[in-house]
C-alpha cells in the first residue's frame, strides 16, 4: 500500500500579507476586547463594593503594569473599531479592489497609532 | 480547531544540493520541495544552482531546465507556458502564482518553491486537487435555462449583461487563491473557497441562467460561503489579476437582498 500523502506546508512558507496579518489582528483585538469587558465589570463591581475595594482596583490600574494593560486595551479598541468600519464598507461592496484594500489598510494602521496616542496624551 | 503545525509525516528536511556547472557566472539557487510516494523518506528541500545566463526568464523555464539537465524525477504540472491553462500553479517566493508567469528576476535571493499550500501532495510540486474539483462540481458550473435557445439562434445578452461576467470568466482554475486563503486551509472540507465561489458567482450573474435562486439556496449555510472573512489573500495572489473576494462579497450581497 502506498504511504499516506503529506500535507504541503502552509503557515510555515506563506509570506505574511498585509491582508492576512490585519485580518488576524482584527480577530486578536476582538478577543482582547472581550477579555477587557470583564475588566470593566471588575472595575464597576469594585465601585459597588465600596471605598476600600475601589481604591485597591484604582491603584492597581495606576500601577505601571495596570497602565500597560489599559494601553493594550485602548490600542485593541481603536484598531478593532477602525478596522470594523473597513469591514462594514466591504460588506457594502465598497473598497474591495486590492489597491483600495492596501490603501485603507495603511490608513487604519496609521490612524490606530495616531488616535491611541492622542487618547493617552490628551485624556 | 485549526491545526497550525504540519503533521509528523509532512515535516521537511534538508535535501540534496546540486551545484551549477563550473564557470557559471550568473548563479541563482532554487530550493524545491520534494516528496515521492515510492520510498519512506520525509519531504525534503533540494537546492539546485542554476546558471541564469543559460536559462529562460520564467520560474517554469528553470524547472524545465532542472528536469531536462539535472534531475529528471522532478515532478510538476505544466502545459501552455503562457498563463492560460492554469496547470503550473505553485507557491513561489512565499505566495501562490503560475510558474510560467513568475519572472525569476522578480525574486530576491533564493527561489523557494513549494506545492500549493495545505494540500495533500501526490509527488513533489503536484498537489491532489480532487477535493477542489469535487467542490467545483457541487456548484453545477453550467448554464441552466428553463427554455431552449430560439430556433437557429444563440441566447442573446445585452452588452451590459455581458459586462457583468468580466473578471469572472477569465479564471483558469489554478486554485492559487483558494490555497492562499487561511480560512480554506482550516475549513476546506466545508468551505468552498474563493476559486469555486468565483465560479458560483459567474453563473449567479449570468442573465441567461434561470436558476439563480436555487444556486443561492445551495450556498445558504454557515460554511459554504460564510467562512469567507474578507481576508483578501485571494485577490492579492491571483496570477490573472482577478478578485474572488469581491465576487464573494457580491454573493453575500445577493443573499442579503432576497
Amino acid at each position: 500500500m502506498a504511504k499516506p500523502r503529506p500535507l504541503s506546508p502552509h503557515l510555515q512558507v506563506y509570506q505574511p500579507q498585509l491582508t492576512s496579518v490585519m485580518s488576524i489582528m482584527h480577530r486578536a483585538s476582538g478577543a482582547v476586547l472581550a477579555t477587557g469587558s470583564f475588566m470593566l465589570v471588575v472595575w464597576l463591581t469594585a465601585l459597588a463594593a465600596g471605598d476600600d475595594v475601589f481604591g485597591f482596583v484604582t491603584a492597581a490600574l495606576h500601577h505601571p503594569i495596570g497602565q500597560l494593560v489599559l494601553f493594550g486595551y485602548s490600542l485593541a479598541l481603536v484598531y478593532h473599531g477602525l478596522n470594523g468600519v473597513r469591514h462594514l464598507s466591504w460588506d457594502l461592496r465598497i473598497g474591495l479592489e486590492i489597491r483600495q484594500v492596501y490603501l485603507s489598510g495603511y490608513l487604519v494602521l496609521g490612524l490606530t497609532f495616531t488616535v491611541t496616542a492622542a487618547l493617552w496624551l490628551l485624556v | 480547531m485549526a491545526e497550525f503545525r504540519l503533521p509528523k509525516n509532512s515535516r521537511m528536511t534538508d535535501g540534496m544540493v546540486h551545484k551549477a556547472p563550473v564557470g557559471s557566472k550568473n548563479v541563482k539557487t532554487f530550493k524545491i520541495y520534494r516528496w515521492s510516494p515510492d520510498d519512506d523518506a520525509q519531504p525534503r528541500i533540494d537546492a539546485f544552482d542554476i546558471d541564469l545566463d543559460d536559462c529562460g526568464p520564467m520560474v517554469l523555464d528553470a524547472l524545465i531546465k532542472i528536469k531536462n539537465e539535472t534531475d529528471s524525477s522532478l515532478t510538476f504540472r505544466r502545459s501552455c507556458r503562457e498563463g492560460i491553462c492554469g496547470s503550473c500553479s505553485m507557491n513561489i517566493d512565499g505566495t501562490n502564482t503560475l510558474a510560467c508567469l513568475k519572472s525569476i528576476k522578480d525574486v530576491k535571493g533564493d527561489v523557494n518553491i513549494y506545492p500549493l499550500p495545505h494540500m495533500p501532495v501526490v509527488k513533489d510540486l503536484v498537489p491532489d486537487l480532487s477535493n477542489a474539483y469535487r467542490q467545483l462540481t457541487s456548484i453545477e458550473p453550467w448554464l441552466k435555462a428553463d427554455n431552449s435557445a430560439p430556433e437557429g439562434e444563440e441566447r442573446r445578452q445585452s452588452p451590459d449583461e455581458r459586462e457583468k461576467l468580466d473578471g469572472l470568466w477569465e479564471c483558469v482554475l489554478c486554485f492559487s487563491c483558494s490555497t492562499a486563503c487561511p480560512s480554506y486551509w482550516w475549513n476546506s472540507d466545508d468551505y468552498l473557497g474563493p476559486a469555486v465561489l468565483l465560479q458560483a458567482y459567474r453563473w449567479i450573474s449570468d442573465s441567461r441562467d434561470d436558476r439563480k435562486r436555487e444556486r443561492l439556496d445551495a450556498l445558504d449555510d454557515s460554511f459554504s460561503l460564510y467562512r469567507c472573512h474578507t481576508i483578501m489573500n485571494c485577490a492579492k495572489t491571483c496570477p490573472k489579476g482577478l478578485n474572488p473576494g469581491k465576487a464573494i462579497a457580491g454573493i453575500k450581497s445577493e443573499m442579503g437582498q432576497r
